[in-house]
């Protein structure tokens, strides 16, 4: 079993990896661990030569160059300038349906979540959307979402957005949009593939193998605990301290 | 003209009954005590796009009748407790909405058009609730299907800032949906930290950051008038407070608490 700091390693290597190629990326104020994943990504490209990432910390006075007020962010995706986002959910279900609003009869559920914020329409519009929510249980992925925050797959409109990745604390999965559901592409260490059919309340394609999802190199995991650190500091200064102490 | 007021004068000018556009930075949390000790009710509240506890705040004190958001939660601190109470017995008429379409609900509302087409959507059971919202096929241009929203105009925006002039220019820096949500509505309510002497419309670069006096109705000084939220260059949110806040707020009884807490010390500030 990982411990909690190589967990969270694991997550944001994964999520660098996810992000290879992407020009510019949008995180949300509360998102340490894709935050991380997107700056591992920059270092990285920096390091290679590669051409440079932006990175738009929402919500952040000093990591964000918006400068058109609230519609900025959701022009900007309508404009192809965002290629990459992170999406959570109360519930994701197996088509890749998101669910941000509650559990029960709407309007009175009995289960109420803040609300889909701007799910509904960047996940129409920004290329790579990674789906990332730790907590892996049937409870959060379900057959079928109470209510759909954001539709995955919408065959009846042209749309350049949507799901790319599914990451969790236990697995990683690929959504292949002409299907319309997910196929297991690893699994974190300390895990086996029959865990993950057992915490996982819809189907999904699985390979005959499932490799082990890949931890930090050790040259990738000093610049986690160097780097990195120091740049999450800015905007995450608890979960940089945490993470810095177990190191 | 814009007229500079007293904290108490500028809330006197929210009636029951009417919609208030709410911004989730530059919130007027100090005009927020003095709305609840007047005794507000029946309020319609939109909130652009957000909210957290001032949002929480109004429904736990009976405020609320309607609500517009695409979300309402303390961030860091979890959950909005009097939001989703009200939620679940109904306490409110709820309208449920995603971040760019309230966006572009007030961007008709300046534009003085009734509705206004947007992105995305499309799929979304946000449409099976919001009967008020349609899909269409755009009538010129690229054929295709498109989502349009109603205008949205506000009877009252208020909201908090940094600094206001003698003339009632208020400086906004980027946050330009503050400008917006005054565009639309009928009459803008501000807060400010200070009121300056010098003209904020002087240069072309101050002028930028500006809502101009057109649209600002009324002006009330409020130093730390966003407390517990932060101000933008004048000071952090008070996340302990907020902590606290949504510890007490779990419980009817709590919140009441709570709220008899935060009118007094609004009291003891003026």
């Amino acid at each position: 079993m990982a411990s909690e700091l190589e967990r969270k390693e694991i997550l944001i290597t994964a999520i660098a990896d996810l992000l290879d190629g992407i020009r510019h990326v949008a995180v949300g104020a509360s998102s340490p661990i894709p935050a991380a994943g997107a700056m591992l990504l920059r270092a990285r490209n920096e390091a290679a030569g590669k051409p440079p990432v932006r990175i738009s910390v929402l919500g952040s006075q000093k990591h964000n160059f918006f400068t058109n007020g609230a519609v900025e962010i959701f022009d900007c995706a309508a404009q192809g300038r965002i290629d990459a986002f992170f999406l959570g959910g109360g519930q994701i279900d197996g088509a890749g349906n998101i669910n941000l609003v509650g559990i029960g009869e709407y309007p009175r559920t009995d289960v109420r979540w803040p609300g889909s914020f701007g799910s509904a329409y960047l996940y129409h519009l920004v290329p790579r959307v990674i789906l990332f929510r730790e907590e892996h249980s049937s409870r959060v992925f379900v057959p079928k979402v109470d209510f759909v925050s954001a539709k995955a797959t919408t065959p009846e409109v042209a749309r350049r957005g949507g799901p790319h990745a599914l990451l969790t604390n236990m697995a990683l999965f690929d959504f292949d949009r002409e299907a319309g559901c997910f196929r297991l592409r690893s699994v974190h260490p300390g895990f086996s593939s029959a865990d993950i059919r057992a915490n996982t309340g819809f189907d999904y394609e699985q390979p005959a193998t499932v490799p082990t999802t890949p931890g930090p190199d050790a040259a990738t995991q000093s610049l986690i605990r160097g780097r990195i650190l120091d740049e999450l500091a800015e905007s995450y200064p608890a979960f940089a301290r945490t993470m810095k102490q177990a190191a | 003209m814009t007229d500079i007021v007293s904290l108490d004068a500028l809330v006197a000018r929210i009636q029951p009954g009417q919609s208030l556009a709410i911004p989730v930075e530059g919130v007027a949390m100090a005009a927020t005590a003095a709305l609840l000790e007047a005794g507000i009710r029946d309020l319609k509240v939109v909130c652009v796009p957000i909210s957290g506890m001032q949002a929480d705040l109004l429904i736990g004190a009976g405020a609320v009748s309607a609500l517009e958001t695409s979300a309402v939660s303390l961030g860091e601190a979890g959950g909005a407790p009097r939001f989703t109470a009200g939620v679940r017995s109904g306490a409110f008429a709820l309208h449920d909405s995603t971040c760019p379409a309230i966006l572009a609900g007030l961007l008709a509302g300046q534009k003085g058009v009734p509705f206004m087409p947007i992105a995305g959507i499309i799929g979304s059971d946000l449409l099976r609730v919001r009967p008020d919202w349609k899909v269409i096929d755009s009538p010129v241009g690229e054929l295709r299907k498109v989502v349009v929203v109603p205008a949205i105009t506000p009877d009252v925006t208020l909201f908090h800032a940094p600094e206001a002039d003698r003339a009632g220019n208020i400086r906004i820096g980027r946050r330009r949906e503050l400008a917006e949500m005054a565009y639309a509505a009928k009459r803008a309510l501000v807060t400010v930290e200070r009121i300056v002497d010098r003209n904020l419309l002087e240069t072309e670069d101050a002028a930028a950051a500006v809502l101009p006096s057109l649209y600002v109705d009324a002006v009330a000084v409020a130093p730390r008038g966003a407390w517990p939220m932060s101000l933008w260059d004048e000071y952090p949110g008070d996340d302990a407070e907020v902590a606290r806040y949504a510890a007490m707020a779990r419980t009817e009884e709590g919140f009441r608490a709570y709220l008899s807490g935060f009118l007094t010390r609004r009291k003891q500030v003026a």
